[in-house]
């Protein structure tokens, strides 16, 4: 056992209101610069879409992560190392501008210096690149809210396979955000991509950070990096990621998405892995089995023997008791309500996800389905807008059983407290029928509901 | 995994990043995984610095936003880097979810304003009225003559008028443009009367001393301060009729107290962002969540169902929800929760009147009165005013907590809600000997917009001479929910569809599916019952919007009412659209309108103002008979003329007001030696003196001066922007509509031929940005932001009370409100010295609500002096004729002192009478004291930070000493506790320092309904219900029936649906749904941004940048498909009023025949020129104008009694729609 610390996140998407006001504080406080202006840090997507850069998930196209060679071996799904080097000038795999977007202004200074003119003035587009006036075709979030959903998210990567179970029509819509920051992976691809050892893991807390010194701007880590969440400051020449706000974090404060977060939907805190178990996880042969194999690199903290380890490796005790009290510990392992975002990239991706609830749909409208009834609560989870099969695309390479675990669990514990609303008994079997007691359950509850800032982080 | 090896491909590449072991001081894992450092501070010392600031202020966003958050600006070597969420609120309790962090990417993003290039750094002048100016002032030497000798010019007014929007801005001196501004504030003032004036300053909530700057200067001078709650259409006017309150609602907290919640037409994420977490998390309790929107909005994904009604049709949905409730839960059987609190709290047991009408059937008439009866219990006062109820066997009984005990003297003690003895019938259907009458009843559903009539039965008794029956056995008729031995027309099951309001009838208005709402009814049925009223409905613009939405708001009233959900927390009705609740009330009106100088102010409901100025009434081709479904009430009417009685009657304000100055007027009336109310009222009679309403086009009547701060008029809430563009500003307009034909016109207005074009002299904008309005202003005068002065914050949905702070000081030439109104108020005292002087000013008051003046109109019965029917009696028949001295020398010296008056008089905030001697002495010693002038030994208020203190020592909730004693005043007219609501905070005193350090919880008032005692949420009614105190209505309950004339006239008295207006009958419109070359006609919403609030932040590179990057509107694609439309094409929008040019989303989450565009994009960003007209694109407006509802404008009677923001017609704009197609030609700018 070789125990290390790492910081990780959950993002509860069934709070998350995709108001994006995470993505402009980060933008605000890191990313607010030239050479930067298309890059964001954090940013929300509207699912089902195509993302940011677009279609980012195609890794037939873009080549991030890695994958498992028939001997059981992982590689970098763009080729190892040496391959790297030989095309180290010509990566044809990068998301082009385009792909993201082409940042631009406005000549807004002609509204007050417009000369006496026939017609009322304007401000118009003016490409931050190019510096010329442009048309508008692209933006870091074009496809909001199902925007142009006909053209664009019927493209979302996450429909392959489900096709039948989706249709882009009025009476059966869905949709949900679905916020990304770098995942600060315990495999990070990323880092095994960088030929100039640039990306490394904090060796404290885990996160993965990009040494501005050493960086010889190659951007093989953009595309090693299945999440694109690596960029190319196009000012510097060097990449630049996600940092977790480390100098935030070391003194204490939350990152600023997580505390600018209005929804209240993200959680922080400090994780403790086995790191010799890491490779072995990312190894399993089966997609599927990665939710479960890297839930069992975690350590548990409250284990005599961990903390011993965890002593032995040279972490201090309060971090220890940080992981104690981790809220993150809590949802991927206590609660299991929390998924890894797309376990089969292999990168153990330290960003977890609680999926998102969703109203039923219209076919049992007629009879009804009260979510809140324990007679009705899991017809209620059948009948769910949002297929079970895409958020098991994103979640758990296509595993519905997880998800439907979760979803299952939410609903027992609103179900549950619903009776403690109302003043009523418990119904202890509604627990029970998700394998839980409601001691827990409550204190489940307390975590995702009341969410005070000191429980959050 | 045991017969593979683990690790990794290509072992070259292994053995490279293993090599790096050896001369990094990095360290490779041992499975060669991955590199950790522990190092790594130096090389990315960058992200440390980026990360450094100096310091951290405290301040927010004074836009008309109600998130109330606040804010830590960052500040770096005195640049304003970027903001960040506070934390830092008061706890909401230990088992909820707190406040914190509170805000949006719209206010994350304000900071970008500070250096963009779109910042305001300098006063500017278009340059051709500059040029004029300083011509004129060479020529005359006096700027008052010169800017007269350019009004007074045809050819020079036609010019500069012609040229605004149209660029050639010119940077002027701060000296030169306020020497502008004031000099045509004087010499309209001496021209034309004060009253020509006015100024524009949306919802003084979120900053109120900004908003009191120019308020308090123009209410000085004697010009009228225009509204924005009414106008923005987010007044629900259901409010007073039902509740007698403009408005008042649940904090957000307050959500997670409920046991159902419906989001109807409140797109809670989006609009509600700050607040969405708890409706998210009280889902996790249990909470049930509907959401009811005819597009997949936001906040459909949180719902467990998600009911889409046909836009415009909640209405329909909410009585079909309604019968559900009446026949299951009152006709049927009635649980005793919901009796109790509907005997006690509603009007449904009170007894109307029938009279009987020459079919055979009856009409539903009056409210029974005590004085109808000359019952004893009615005493010798206000027996007009004294509702009846009637008990089992038919006693006649009159219950407390009337209107009628609300004043004089018999009143005191007994003005509450304790039946006492008295237990009223809600039903007279169980009585021996009651009659089975037909009464007909209005229904507005027909195909051809058309009113029809059908009779029903209600069980009668008679009184004296009179056949009465209950409040709730006409609501059942009205409901069509039967009763044993009732005859009429009546559905026969929840299929029925031929008769409202089954299940089965609002199907076929709205699309939804009857037996979801039959089964949505019970459950909201049974979760009151289980909950004693824990169900909330969070309403919103979606529904609020409509012509007809009072009525679709007294639809979903009777819903929780019914249920006995209101006065609960985590019940009632929760309406969130421009609500924002300027908590510290009192001080805020009292010095925000200078009634510490002089009472009463001017005051306008702005929907008439621009309705009448902007001659948008010239272009309403049907008659008000038309738009009231043709039930014949209002025959031989035009909408206009109904606006020129509601003046006349003083029932609603109108400025200007007479076609004379009013300082003339002043004048005329000293010299007659008579009273000037009793002189107004006999040259109004003998036709010498006339309303300006009269005549609107006359140039006499024209608004001259107009000034806008906080405010972006012309790219927001200008509904018929292309009509203001023409009749005011006199610049290019889009519009195209038919003026009304000779038989649709007016009687009672002088129809001129031709209507002006520029009636407005001046156009003043004070912004930090450039906007539509700043584009079209002739003076532009440069504000500070928010991040760079001091303001209060405040909101209803959070009871807390914050503050601004400037991060840096106000850069470049930039000012702030108070400053600049200072400056101006300067410049303008020293011209009136010479040219004003101290003149007597007529003002003429609407009767008021909460005074006994709203008890002018005898049981709502109408009687027009100018008809004869009655004589012109100010206050009663008329409006109330007051005199103001104005000194106008003195005006700067008044506006930075707090006036005798609050100590002479005091304070008087709904209805309740406050000493504040002591606050005044307070002041003194705080503020310091004025030295010398007009102002002489009173406080000062000289800075904003002054007026914040006065206004956080003025008012209840900041002033624990006011509450209290607010509330043992309102204790010896309830004759119930009161005034330990406020006990616990008695001796506190939130100081404006107070709120710098975090956000400071208030004190429970009787300024608001609801309590926050002992740290609970706020509920609005708490207070009601718990300490039996009377809402502000006729009966003291919230009150389903209005019997005034012209609610009885036109069928309104009770909830009904009323559809959205027929466009093509009422304009000539096309059908919804025609297809044709011009394109496709579809319904035209103008819903809420997600990236901006309002046009605030529209114009924003972060917003643009996470949209689409400039003005959008979203459609179908079964729509795009009709027209040809792919996403991001560009499309125009055309109707009468105007175009749009703008790109469309197309998205399947949008129902086929409906258009949304977000309202206020503004045109300065990205708007091509038209395919139409080869001039720049509209706004949302350019496609709307002003419809008012008549309803809207009854006044003097009761809860129908006006008062600033609390009741009058909206600047509704659902109903329009337009003709939407592919844009064919180039693109040109």
């Amino acid at each position: 056992m070789r125990v290390m610390a790492q910081m990780a996140m959950v993002m509860n998407l069934d709070k998350c209101i995709g108001c994006h006001t995470c993505s402009v504080t980060c933008k605000q406080a890191w990313t607010n610069r030239s050479g930067m202006e298309y890059v964001w840090f954090n940013n929300v997507e509207t699912r089902p879409g195509l993302g940011y850069p677009r279609t980012y998930e195609n890794q037939e196209a873009w080549q991030g992560g890695w994958v498992r060679t028939p001997r059981g071996r992982l590689k970098l799904r763009a080729g190892g190392r040496m391959k790297k080097l030989v095309t180290i000038f010509s990566n044809p795999k990068l998301p082009s501008i385009n792909d993201y977007y082409e940042p631009w202004t406005y000549d807004y200074e002609t509204l007050l210096r417009s000369p006496a003119t026939k017609n009322f003035p304007v401000a118009r587009p003016i490409s931050l690149l190019s510096g010329k006036q442009m048309n508008i075709e692209w933006s870091a979030n074009w496809d909001d809210d199902l925007g142009g959903s006909t053209e664009h998210a019927v493209r979302d990567e996450m429909l392959k396979g489900i096709e039948d179970k989706v249709t882009f029509e009025f009476e059966q819509t869905f949709m949900f955000y679905l916020p990304r920051i770098c995942e600060h992976c315990l495999n990070p691809s990323c880092a095994a991509s960088c030929p100039s050892g640039a990306i490394y893991k904090r060796s404290e807390d885990g996160i993965v950070l990009v040494d501005q010194d050493r960086c010889r701007g190659w951007r093989m880590c953009v595309t090693g990096c299945p999440y694109k969440k690596v960029y190319f400051n196009h000012k510097t020449g060097k990449a630049e990621k996600c940092t977790f706000c480390y100098p935030r974090v070391e003194v204490g404060i939350p990152t600023v998405c997580s505390e600018t977060c209005v929804g209240r939907l993200r959680y922080i805190g400090l994780v403790l892995y086995d790191a010799d178990k890491v490779l072995e996880a990312a190894s399993v042969a089966d997609d599927q089995e990665l939710y479960q194999a890297q839930r069992e690199c975690f350590l548990d903290p409250f284990d005599p023997e961990v903390q011993r380890a965890a002593e032995e490796a040279g972490i201090a005790a309060d971090w220890v008791e940080a992981a104690r009290r981790s809220p993150i510990w809590a949802l991927i392992s206590r609660y299991e309500v929390a998924l890894p975002l797309h376990p089969e990239y292999r990168t153990m991706p330290m960003v977890w996800y609680i999926p998102p609830l969703s109203p039923v749909v219209d076919v049992i409208k007629d009879t009804g389905h009260d979510a809140e009834d324990a007679d009705n609560l899991f017809a209620a989870i059948d009948a769910l807008r949002i297929p079970v099969e895409y958020l098991a695309n994103l979640f758990t390479a296509g595993d519905v059983g997880p998800v439907n675990g979760v979803l299952r669990k939410l609903a027992a514990m609103r179900s549950y407290m619903r009776d403690i609303n109302l003043g009523r008994d418990p119904d202890e079997s509604i627990p029970a029928s998700v394998g839980m007691d409601g001691e827990t359950m409550y204190e489940m509850f307390r975590l995702l509901a009341i969410a005070k800032y000191s429980e959050r982080y | 995994m045991s017969d593979t090896k683990l690790g990794f491909d290509g072992g070259l590449g292994d053995a490279l990043v293993a090599s790096r072991r050896f001369f990094t001081r990095n360290e490779v894992s041992p499975d060669l995984r991955t590199i950790t450092a522990k190092g790594g501070r130096e090389g990315d010392a960058f992200y440390r610095d980026r990360w450094s600031h100096d310091k951290v202020v405290r301040s927010t966003h004074g836009v008309n936003c109600t998130g109330s958050c606040s804010w830590k600006v960052y500040v770096k070597d005195g640049i304003i880097t970027w903001e960040a969420q506070q934390t830092d609120y008061p706890s909401a309790g230990a088992d909820r979810p707190e406040y914190e962090p509170r805000g949006c990417p719209r206010g994350a993003a304000f900071s970008w304003y500070t250096y963009s290039p779109t910042r305001v750094r300098h006063p500017y002048v278009r340059g051709v009225l500059l040029d004029m100016f300083r011509e004129a002032l060479a020529e005359y030497g006096d700027p008052v003559v010169a800017w007269g000798s350019i009004v007074q010019n045809p050819l020079k007014t036609k010019v500069y008028k012609a040229a605004r929007g149209k660029g050639g801005l010119v940077r002027a001196t701060w000296e030169e443009a306020a020497e502008i501004v004031a000099a045509a504030h004087v010499y309209t003032v001496k021209r034309w009367g004060p009253d020509r004036i006015a100024g524009f300053s949306p919802i003084p909530a979120m900053s109120p001393v900004s908003y009191a700057s120019g308020a308090r200067f123009l209410e000085l001078i004697g010009a009228p301060m225009l509204s924005f709650y009414d106008w923005y259409a987010d007044l629900p006017n259901a409010s007073p009729q039902t509740f007698g309150d403009q408005t008042d609602v649940p904090e957000s907290g307050d959500w997670w107290d409920a046991g159902y919640l419906m989001m109807w037409g409140s797109n809670v994420p989006l609009t509600r962002t700050p607040d969405a977490h708890w409706m998210t998390e009280a889902r996790y309790r249990g909470q049930k969540v509907i959401a009811v929107a005819p597009d997949y909005a936001d906040n459909v994904k949180f719902a467990d169902e998600w009911v889409t009604p046909a836009p415009g049709t909640d209405g329909a949905l909410a009585m079909g929800l309604g019968h559900v409730l009446l026949k299951e839960y009152y006709a049927d059987t009635i649980p005793p929760f919901f009796a109790a609190y509907a005997k006690r709290f509603t009007d449904l047991p009170n007894l109307i009147t029938l009279d009987a009408a020459d079919d055979g059937t009856y009409r539903p008439g009056k409210f029974l009165v005590a004085g109808d009866i000359d019952h004893p219990e009615g005493g010798t006062e206000n027996a007009m005013w004294k509702p009846a109820v009637m008990e089992a066997g038919g006693a006649v009984r009159i219950p407390r907590g009337s209107i009628g005990h609300r004043y004089g003297e018999e009143g005191a003690g007994q003005w509450n809600l304790d039946l006492g003895d008295i237990d009223p019938l809600l039903t007279l259907h169980a009585e021996a000997d009651a009659l089975a009458v037909e009464v007909t009843l209005p229904r507005f559903d027909a195909a051809d917009g058309r009113a029809r009539h059908e009779s029903r039965g209600v069980p009668a008794m008679r009184v004296g001479d009179r056949v009465v029956t209950t409040v709730l056995d006409l609501l059942l008729a009205q409901y069509g929910v039967e009763r044993s031995g009732l005859p009429g027309v009546w559905p026969e099951s929840y299929e029925d569809a031929r008769v409202p309001a089954t299940p089965a009838w609002q199907e076929q208005h709205t699309g939804v599916p009857a037996q979801q709402v039959t089964r949505l009814a019970r459950e909201w049925a049974q979760n009151a019952i289980d909950t004693e009223g824990r169900g909330m409905i969070l309403l919103g613009a979606g529904i609020n919007h409509w012509h007809h939405s009072d009525q679709i708001y007294r639809a979903i009233l009777l819903l929780t009412t019914l249920t006995g959900a209101q006065g609960r927390n985590g019940g009632g009705w929760a309406h969130y659209v421009g609500q924002e609740k300027i908590r510290p009330i009192m001080g805020f009106q009292h010095m925000a309108f200078a009634l510490d100088w002089q009472r009463p102010p001017r005051h306008m409901n702005q929907t008439a103002y621009w309705y009448v100025n902007t001659s948008q009434y010239r272009y309403d081709t049907f008659t008000a008979d038309d738009l009231d479904a043709g039930t014949g009430f209002f025959a031989g009417k035009s909408v206009m003329d109904l606006l020129c009685q509601s003046v006349r009657l003083g029932w609603t304000p109108s400025y200007p007001t007479f076609d004379r100055s009013s300082l003339t007027l002043g004048d005329d009336a000293a010299a007659s030696g008579m009273d000037a109310g009793a002189y107004v009222a006999q040259e109004l009679k003998e036709g010498r003196l006339k309303f300006a309403v009269e005549d609107p086009e006359a140039e006499e009547n024209h608004p001259r001066v107009l000034s806008l701060w906080r405010s972006n008029l012309f790219g927001s809430s200008a509904k018929g922007n292309e009509y203001f563009l023409r009749h005011l500003l006199g610049t290019d307009s889009a519009a195209t509509a038919q003026e009304a034909a000779p038989e649709q016109r007016p009687t009672d207005v002088r129809w001129a031929e031709e209507a002006p074009e520029g009636k407005l002299d001046l156009l003043t904008t004070l912004d930090f940005r450039m906007t539509s309005s700043t584009i079209f202003s002739d003076v532009v005068l440069p504000a500070a932001t928010w991040y760079e002065k001091y303001d209060l914050n405040t909101t209803d949905m959070h009871p807390f009370v914050h503050s601004f702070n400037p991060a840096i000081a106000p850069p470049w030439q930039t000012k702030t409100d108070w400053d600049t109104w200072k400056v101006i108020a300067k410049r303008f005292s020293e011209m009136a010295r010479d040219h004003l002087g101290t003149r007597r000013d007529v003002i003429a008051k609407p009767l008021w609500h909460d005074t006994p003046e709203a008890m002018a109109t005898e049981h709502g019965v109408v009687k027009d002096w100018r008809l004869g029917e009655c004589d012109p009696v100010p206050g009663r028949t008329m409006p109330v004729i007051a005199v103001a001295e104005r000194d106008y020398a003195a005006v700067h010296d008044k506006m930075t002192s707090i006036g005798p008056l609050m100590e002479k008089v005091g304070m008087l905030t709904k209805g309740v009478a406050y000493d504040v001697r002591r606050e005044m002495d307070i002041l003194r010693r705080r503020n310091g004291v004025a030295q010398g002038g007009a102002g002489n030994g009173q406080p000062k208020v000289e800075t904003d930070v002054q007026m914040a203190d006065a206004i956080l020592h003025l008012s209840g909730v900041s002033n624990g000493h006011l509450a209290t004693q607010g509330f043992r005043t309102l204790e010896k007219r309830t004759g119930t506790q009161m005034a330990d609501l406020s006990a616990e905070h008695e001796g506190k005193q939130i100081a404006f320092a107070d709120t710098q350090v975090a956000p400071v919880p208030v004190i429970t008032s009787p300024e608001w309904s609801g309590s926050e005692s002992g740290g609970r949420r706020y509920s609005p009614f708490t207070i009601n219900i718990e300490r039996s105190k009377p809402f502000h209505t006729l009966t003291g309950r919230q009150q389903f029936y209005l019997d005034h004339d012209w609610f009885l006239g036109t069928g309104e008295m009770l909830p009904v649906f009323r559809p959205p207006l027929d466009m093509s009958r009422l304009f000539g419109e096309p059908q919804l749904g025609t297809v044709d070359e011009v394109g496709v006609a579809v319904r035209y919403l103008t819903p809420h941004n997600k990236w901006s609030i309002h046009s605030e932040y529209q114009d924003n590179l972060f917003m643009l940048s996470l949209s689409r990057g400039g003005q959008v509107v979203w459609l179908s694609d079964r729509d795009a498909v009709k027209i040809g439309v792919k996403d991001n094409d560009w499309i125009e929008m055309v109707n009468r009023n105007g175009v749009v040019a703008a790109r469309a989303i197309v998205s399947h989450r949008m129902p086929e025949g409906t258009v949304y565009m977000y309202h206020a994009q503004d045109r300065l960003i990205d708007v091509p020129l038209t395919e139409r007209d080869r001039k720049r694109g509209g706004i949302h407006n350019s496609l709307t104008r002003i419809v008012m509802k008549p309803h809207h404008i009854v006044g003097g009677y009761a809860q129908l009694a006006y008062f600033f923001n609390y009741i009058g017609p909206v600047g509704n704009n659902r109903d329009e729609v337009t003709t939407i197609r592919k844009r064919r030609t180039p693109v040109e700018y």
